[in-house]
C-alpha cells in the first residue's frame, strides 16, 4: 500500500508540474490586476504632481467609474470602444503565440476598414443580409492580405516582421490619403480626403437605439464574441493552432517535427491581419460610417497593449479590451466632470503596460499577492 | 509647460464652477468640443475656448470642454455631453460638421453651434459661425509681399478643407495684388488657388511636421511663412526662433500668436485673426437671452470678425507707406471696391 501512495504522490507532483495551476493563475490574473491598481495609484500621483487638488482627483476617479460603468450609456460606450480593441488584440495575441511581434495592426485596421467602406458603397443595392457580412469579410480579407505581405517577406527572406510591419503602417497611412482623394472613393463635393458614406444596408445595426438614439453599441459586439471563441478554438483545439504555438515556443523543434515554418508564418500573420481588418471594418460599419485619414485612432497600437495585458489569451484579451474601452469612455467623463485632461488616461494605460512588462516589479510591490518560493525553488 | 497650462485651465475652471455656484442664479452651462489640436493649441481651439471663458467672466455661467483625440472621437464626445447639463454645445471645426448635424437632428431640443461650418439648408437648432478669413489673409499676403527680402513667401496647411485653404487663398491673392501694384514678382510657395493643390501636413497636431515643412519652404528661399494648421505652426515658430527673424518670419493664424505663444513672440510678423472668441460669446449670449435662432454668423473685416494683429516687435520695421497702402486696401475690401481673387 505504501508503494501505491508514493506512486500517487509522484503522479500528483508530475501532474502539478504540467498543469502549472497557481503560477499560471498568478501570471494571467494577479499580475494584470495589480498592474492596473498600481497604474491608477501612479496616475493619482501624476495628478498631484501637476497641481491638481485632492478633491478634484477624487472627483475624477468617481467620474472615471461613472463614465465607464455607471449608466447604460457608459456601458454602451465602454463596449463600443472595446470591440475594435478586442478584435485587433486577438489578432496580435495570436501572432505573439506564434512568435510574431506584429506592430502592423494599425495599417491593417486602416486598409481593412477602407476596403469595407469601398465594398459597402460599391454594392449598395445588395440587401442587408448579404451586404453587411460581405463588407465585414472584405475588411478581413484585405487586412489579412496586407499582413501576409510581412509574413511572406519573413518566410522568404527572413526580413524581421517588426521592421516590415512598421514600414507597412507608414505605407498604409499615405495609401489611405491617396485613396481617399480618388474621385470614385471621395465624398462628392469635398476637397479633403474623406470617403463616401457607408449605405444603411452595410451598417452593423445599433443594438440599443430603441432605448435611446444616442446609444452607439452595435452588432460588432457579436462579431467580437464570436472572434474570441474562434481564436480560442484555433489556438487550442485546431491543428494549425498547435503549429502556431509550437513554432512560437521553439521554431527549430517545430521544423524538425515536420511543420512547414514558412507556411505557418504566413498563415499566422494572415489570420492576425484578418482580425485587425475586421476591427477596422466593424469600426467603420458600426461607428464611423465612413473612412477618413486616421480613422483608426491608434486602435492598432492600443491593441498591442490589450494583447499584452491579456497575456495573448483570448479570454484575457476580451477582459483587457473591455478595461481599455472603459478607460476610454471613463476618461471622457473625467474630462467633462473634473476638467482633468484626457491625456492622463494615456499615462495610466502606459503605466499598466510598464507593470505588465515588469512582473517582478509588481511582485516586489505586492509580495503578499503571490505564493512564496520555497528554498528548493518549487512552488509551495 | 503645455500640460501644466492645461491643468491650470482645469483648476481655473473648477474655481469658476465654484464661483458660479456661489452667485447661484446661473445654472447656465456652455459646453465645447475641441478639434484634435487640443484646448491649448495657442490658436484655433484656444481662441474658441476663450469665447466660453469670456462668457464665464462676464455672466458667471459654467463652462466645460472636451478634447477630441481623433476624428473618431467627435460623435462619442458629443454623446457624453448629451445627458442634459449643457444649455448650448459649441463644436469647433469644419471636420465636426457631420457629427454635429447628426447630433442636432437626433436632439432637436438641444442648442448647438459650430465654428467653421454653415448648413444649407439651416438646421433650426444650430448656429454656424463662419468667417471671411480671406479678407484678413489678403492683408497679410500684401504685408508679407512688401516685407520679403528674397521675393519668396511660403504657406502650408493642415488638411485641404475650405476653412484652412481660405487663409492660403487670401495670402496668395494679397501677394499677387502687391505684384500688380508695384510691378514686383513675389511668389508664394505651397498653394495654388486655381488647382486647389498645395502643401499639407495631413494633421493638426504634429509640431515636428510644422518644423519640417517650414524648413523645406525656407530651403526653397521663403523668408516669411504662414502655417495654417493650428498648433503645427508652433513648430515652424521654433525653427524661425533658431534661424533668427532675419532669415525667417512667421505669420500666425486664428489668434494673435505673439500673445498666445509668448516665448516665440518675436518671430511673428503679424497674425491673421479669426475672432471665434467673440462669435462663440455671441452665441452663448443668444442662448442665454432666448434669442437663439438657427442660421449663420459671418465674421468679416467690417465687423472685426477677422482682422490683422498688431506687429508687436516688427512695429518699427513696417514702412509707413506700406501701412498706408494696407489701410487703404482694408477700406477698399470693406466698401467692396477691391474684390479678392478677381
Amino acid at each position: 500500500m505504501s508503494d501505491l501512495s508514493s506512486i500517487n504522490e509522484q503522479m500528483r507532483s508530475l501532474l502539478a508540474r504540467t498543469a502549472r495551476g497557481r503560477s499560471e493563475f498568478e501570471d494571467l490574473v494577479v499580475v494584470p490586476v495589480f498592474a492596473v491598481v498600481v497604474a491608477l495609484i501612479f496616475g493619482m500621483l501624476v495628478m498631484l504632481a501637476t497641481g491638481v487638488d485632492i478633491a478634484t482627483i477624487g472627483k475624477s476617479f468617481v467620474a472615471l467609474a461613472k463614465g465607464s460603468l455607471g449608466s447604460v450609456n457608459a456601458l454602451s460606450e465602454t463596449l463600443t470602444a472595446a470591440i475594435p480593441l478586442v478584435l485587433a488584440g486577438l489578432g496580435l495575441g495570436l501572432g505573439f503565440r506564434a512568435g510574431l511581434f506584429n506592430i502592423g495592426a494599425e495599417g491593417q485596421v486602416l486598409l481593412g476598414g477602407t476596403a469595407a467602406v469601398i465594398f459597402g458603397f460599391t454594392f449598395h443595392s445588395l440587401p442587408f443580409a448579404v451586404l453587411m457580412p460581405l463588407s465585414l469579410l472584405a475588411g478581413a480579407i484585405v487586412g489579412g492580405l496586407y499582413a501576409a505581405i510581412a509574413g511572406a517577406l519573413k518566410a522568404a527572406t527572413g526580413a524581421h516582421e517588426v521592421i516590415t510591419t512598421i514600414m507597412l503602417n507608414l505605407i498604409s497611412f499615405k495609401l489611405l490619403d491617396y485613396l481617399l482623394r480618388q474621385p470614385y472613393i471621395q465624398k462628392e463635393g469635398r476637397a479633403d480626403p474623406i470617403s463616401k458614406s457607408v449605405p444603411d444596408a452595410a451598417q452593423l445595426p445599433r443594438l440599443l437605439d430603441w432605448l435611446d438614439p444616442n446609444l452607439r453599441l452595435h452588432a460588432g459586439l457579436f462579431v467580437m464574441l464570436a472572434a474570441v471563441v474562434l481564436v480560442w478554438w484555433i489556438l487550442f483545439r485546431s491543428k494549425i493552432g498547435f503549429a502556431f504555438r509550437a513554432s512560437g515556443e521553439n521554431p527549430h523543434a517545430a521544423r524538425y517535427a515536420g511543420m512547414k515554418s514558412g507556411l505557418v508564418i504566413v498563415a499566422a500573420m494572415g489570420t492576425a491581419g484578418a482580425l485587425a481588418g475586421l476591427a477596422g471594418a466593424s469600426q467603420v460599419l458600426g461607428v464611423l460610417g465612413r473612412a477618413s485619414p486616421g480613422f483608426s485612432a491608434d486602435i492598432g497600437f492600443d491593441a498591442i497593449a490589450v494583447a499584452l495585458l491579456g497575456r495573448s489569451h483570448p479570454l484575457g484579451i476580451l477582459f483587457a479590451g473591455i478595461l481599455f474601452g472603459g478607460l476610454e469612455a471613463g476618461g471622457r467623463q473625467m474630462q467633462v466632470d473634473a476638467g482633468v485632461s484626457i491625456d492622463l488616461i494615456a499615462i495610466i494605460q502606459a503605466l499598466i503596460i510598464v507593470f505588465i512588462a515588469a512582473p517582478l516589479l509588481v511582485r516586489a510591490i505586492f509580495p503578499w499577492g503571490f505564493a512564496r518560493k520555497s528554498k528548493g525553488g518549487s512552488e509551495v | 509647460m503645455t500640460v501644466l497650462s492645461k491643468f491650470a485651465t482645469g483648476t481655473g475652471l473648477a474655481a469658476a464652477l465654484l464661483a458660479g455656484s456661489v452667485t447661484a442664479a446661473s445654472a447656465f452651462t456652455a459646453c465645447q468640443v475641441t478639434d484634435t489640436g487640443g484646448i491649448d493649441d495657442a490658436g484655433f481651439n484656444q481662441t474658441a475656448w476663450k469665447g466660453v471663458q469670456d462668457a464665464i467672466e462676464a455672466h458667471g455661467i459654467e463652462g466645460r470642454f472636451l478634447e477630441s483625440q481623433a476624428e473618431s472621437d467627435y460623435e462619442a464626445n458629443l454623446n457624453s455631453l448629451m445627458g442634459g447639463g449643457c444649455d448650448v454645445i459649441v463644436t469647433v471645426g469644419f471636420l465636426m460638421g457631420d457629427a454635429t448635424a447628426a447630433a442636432a437632428k437626433a436632439n432637436p431640443d438641444q442648442k448647438f453651434s459650430i465654428v467653421d461650418f454653415a448648413y444649407d439648408p439651416a438646421i433650426p437648432n444650430v448656429i454656424g459661425q463662419v468667417f471671411a478669413t480671406e479678407q484678413a489673409a489678403f492683408l497679410a499676403g500684401y504685408l508679407a509681399a512688401g516685407m520679403t527680402e528674397t521675393g519668396v513667401l511660403g504657406t502650408f496647411g493642415g488638411i485641404n478643407i475650405p476653412p484652412v485653404t481660405v487663409f492660403m487663398d487670401g495670402m496668395v491673392h494679397g501677394a499677387n495684388y502687391y505684384n500688380e501694384k508695384h510691378g514686383t514678382d513675389v511668389t508664394v510657395l505651397g498653394w495654388n488657388p486655381e488647382t486647389k493643390e498645395g502643401l499639407f501636413t495631413g494633421n493638426f497636431d504634429s509640431l515636428d511636421d510644422g518644423r519640417a515643412f517650414a524648413q523645406n519652404l525656407y530651403d526653397e528661399g521663403a523668408d516669411i511663412v504662414m502655417p495654417v494648421a493650428g498648433p503645427v505652426g508652433l513648430g515652424s515658430a521654433a525653427l524661425a526662433d533658431e534661424l533668427g527673424t532675419d532669415e525667417l518670419k512667421i505669420i500666425g493664424v486664428d489668434a494673435d500668436q505673439a500673445l498666445t505663444d509668448p516665448e516665440k513672440a518675436h518671430v511673428y510678423l503679424t497674425s491673421v485673426l479669426k475672432r471665434m472668441d467673440s462669435t462663440v460669446q455671441e452665441v452663448i449670449e443668444a442662448a442665454m437671452n432666448d434669442t437663439f435662432e438657427g442660421g449663420v454668423i459671418v465674421g468679416t473685416l467690417e465687423n472685426d470678425g477677422v482682422s490683422l494683429a498688431p506687429y508687436h516687435t516688427f512695429e518699427g520695421a513696417v514702412p509707413a507707406e506700406l501701412q498706408a497702402e494696407l489701410d487703404e486696401i482694408k477700406a477698399g475690401i470693406i466698401d467692396g471696391s477691391i474684390k479678392i481673387g478677381m
